[in-house]
């Protein structure tokens, strides 16, 4: 089986990390689509050995990087980036997550070690041959100003010797896979907002469809709202696509989100942890990474648990319409009840003493804050929701927003401790534990 | 008797504008010089002040020699190299593209190092050639600022191409040194006239080609 190869490999990769192969396993496979899933088993069922896809992709063994003023930036760094996956490199200013990515493609060269791409020492092809397989992203997008859209899309396959048509239908293709309108082709980079520029730089690096894709801080300098949307884009075309990504950053936050697997560095660029963004959040390796981590990491890491497995009731909940015994049966034991309207959608929380059977005043209603989607939200979303009502209780709805349940503050509470002990390493294997960011 | 007077009663006279001293004559050797200065010292300044621009090396060792170059009398070397090589074109043309070649060098050496880093990180990290990284990520956006140094030398050299009467030879200099020698005012003023006609025609040249050479989004953008 090659998956659990994978594991193995991407287990030597975490040395100070400490958790389970399965954990891990289960964590790489759930980036992947489930055909991509299923591609990777036929493939490596079929061929064999001729096409890697959970293998690892990028090697950087025992590199250090000293400038020629001295400053050692990166010191004896060991990391096995597996293919296909996002890898994120994070840690404080300064602490040579630039210097790592720019080794990978020779932007820089390392002073001693080697970094090998599949299998091959990086310094054995032409730099601009190796240079070409790799998409580069840096954080200003850094557009040619005196291209239009299109052709710094199609940059990359003009380099490669492709036909000006077919480069720019490529382009075209491209602009539409990373949400750019097709009306924006002719402009000029100038005549763009900064996330629509950040998108063209990401166009331009997929344009020849390498089959890695190397970020600098890609989206540092949007907005917060603008780079939710660009890191979900980035999520969804990683699945669509698989390549293998190595992500630069120094927002923890956006670390978790991304990464497959997360490299903590260290001033000094020496590697403080490697781990899934789940473990890193349960078993900071040092006080240095836990502080990194921040002080709610006990909460994001609930980000990792599926409410899933919540325990909803349904009897606390009534209709508008509902008639005085309904009213009665469901009082029996809850100290609130949800109102809905016909259409079973949520309206509000009340006293059950308060409701007047047969039509309910809905003015009269306490807010129910936000609600939960059952199938898809994260235990944090859940707890979120609790906190928010002023009722203490969480709202559960479906995907069309009809309520299917609502559970109270303790009941969220004894889960997460379930869902704990079920999985002291990861977000666990069973229950509400899927160790991929859900919202 | 005022300039304008000069002026018209200059270009009304038929005489001036037939024969080897004619106006035609005179203009197309005026331009052939400027060409062929603004050429050669285009064909120093540009590469030089491309290449070093691109690696960011040699800076200071260039803004010296163009200060240096600046310093020269025009004049000065002009008789010099009389003195030295003979009368002929070489006396005209070294103080022409001695002139010329600072601003071309030294704002084609800035325009490249003020481009913007990152494309040109990008450009770098994408697999271009430092020969493509020059010529289709720094140039196209230099291209204004370096526009405007070959403008300025340009200038330059249509207003001081007059020196070549000096050394016997024609162009718009000839009335105006002739016009001098002879108390021919109208003469001057008319010389004088038409070197600043073709000072403003090279500007409106540049100006032109910096509409058709640079591309809208580095025209908007800057
Ligand atoms: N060309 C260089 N010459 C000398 N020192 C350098 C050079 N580039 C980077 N450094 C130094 O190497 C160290 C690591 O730099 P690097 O750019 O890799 O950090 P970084 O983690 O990307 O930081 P940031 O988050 O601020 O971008 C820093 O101390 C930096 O000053
Ligand atoms: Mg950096």
């Amino acid at each position: 089986m090659r998956i659990s190869g994978l594991t193995g490999q991407a287990q030597r990769a975490g040395i100070e990390a400490r958790h389970t192969p399965a954990a891990r396993l289960k964590h790489n496979r759930s980036r992947l689509s489930p055909q991509q899933s299923e591609l990777g088993w036929s493939r490596a069922g079929g061929n064999g050995q001729t096409r890697r896809v959970f293998g690892v992709l990028i090697r950087i063994d025992s590199v250090t990087k000293r400038y020629p003023d001295g400053t050692v930036a990166v010191d004896r760094l060991s990391l096995e980036i597996p293919d296909r996956a996002i890898t994120v490199l994070v840690g404080p200013s300064g602490c040579g997550k630039t210097t790592t990515l720019r080794m990978i493609n020779r932007m820089v060269e390392p002073s001693e070690g080697t970094i090998w791409i599949d299998g091959q020492d990086s310094r054995r092809q032409p730099v601009n041959t190796l240079r070409r397989s790799m998409g580069y992203v840096i954080q200003n997008a850094g557009l040619f100003q005196h291209r239009t859209i299109v052709d710094n899309i199609a940059t990359v396959p003009r380099l490669l010797g492709w036909s000006k048509d077919r480069a720019r239908s490529r382009a075209r293709e491209l602009m539409e896979r990373v949400g750019l309108d097709a009306s924006l082709a002719r402009r000029y980079p100038y005549q763009l907002s900064g996330g629509q520029q950040q998108r063209v730089g990401v166009a331009r690096a997929l344009a020849a469809d390498p089959p890695v894709l190397l970020m600098d801080e890609p989206f540092s300098a949007v907005d917060p709202v603008v780079r939710k949307g660009l890191q979900d884009e980035l999520l969804r075309i990683q699945d669509e696509l698989g390549k293998t990504i190595v992500f630069v950053t120094h927002d923890i936050d956006e670390a978790v989100k991304l990464g497959t697997m997360v490299a903590v560095l260290r001033t000094g660029g020496r590697l403080a942890q490697y781990a899934p963004p789940a473990d890193l959040l349960s078993n900071p390796a040092d006080a240095f990474v836990e502080d990194f981590l921040g002080a709610d990491r006990g909460i994001r890491r609930l980000s990792f648990f599926s409410a899933a497995g919540l325990d909803l009731l349904t009897a606390p909940i009534v209709a508008v319409d509902a008639t005085a015994e309904q009213i009665a049966r469901a009082a029996q034991g809850a100290p609130y009840l949800l109102v809905t309207g016909i259409d079973g959608k949520p309206l509000g929380w009340s006293e059950p003493g308060a409701l007047t059977a047969g039509s309910v005043d809905t003015g009269r209603l306490l807010s129910y804050g936000r609600p939960f989607v059952a199938g898809e939200d994260s235990l944090r979303s859940a707890l979120d929701c609790a906190v928010l009502s002023p009722a203490g209780w969480a709202v559960a709805v479906d995907g069309e927003g009809r309520a299917t349940g609502v559970i109270s503050q303790t009941a969220i509470a004894e889960a997460i401790r379930g869902a704990h002990e079920a999985a002291p390493g990861v977000g666990g294997t069973t229950g509400a534990g899927e160790p991929k960011a859900l919202r | 008797m005022n300039v304008l007077h000069f002026i018209t009663s200059f270009f009304t006279d038929g005489a001036h504008w037939s024969g080897y001293d004619g106006i035609p004559t005179r203009l197309l050797e005026h331009l052939q010089y400027s060409l062929e200065a603004l050429g050669l010292a285009a064909l120093i300044g540009l590469p030089v002040g491309l290449v070093t621009g691109h690696y960011g090396k040699g800076g200071n060792t260039l803004t010296l020699i163009a200060t240096a170059a600046r310093a020269l009398p025009t004049f000065g070397l002009l008789v010099l190299i009389v003195i030295i090589a003979g009368f002929g074109m070489l006396p005209v043309m070294i103080p022409l593209v001695v002139l010329a070649v600072p601003p071309i060098l030294v704002t084609t050496y800035e325009a490249v190092r003020s481009v913007d880093r990152s494309p040109v990180d990008a450009a770098r990290g994408i697999g271009m050639s430092e020969t493509r990284i020059l010529l289709q990520a720094e140039l196209p956006v230099a291209l204004p600022l370096i526009l405007g140094g070959l403008r300025s030398a340009a200038i330059q050299i249509v207003s001081t191409a007059t020196i070549a009467a000096y050394v016997g030879l024609g162009g718009l200099g000839r009335y105006i040194v002739d016009g001098l020698y002879q108390h021919d005012y109208e003469k001057v003023v008319g010389g004088a006239t038409l070197v600043a006609a073709m000072a403003l025609t090279t500007l409106g040249i540049f100006w032109a080609l910096g509409r058709v050479a640079v591309s809208p989004g580095v025209r908007r953008a800057g």
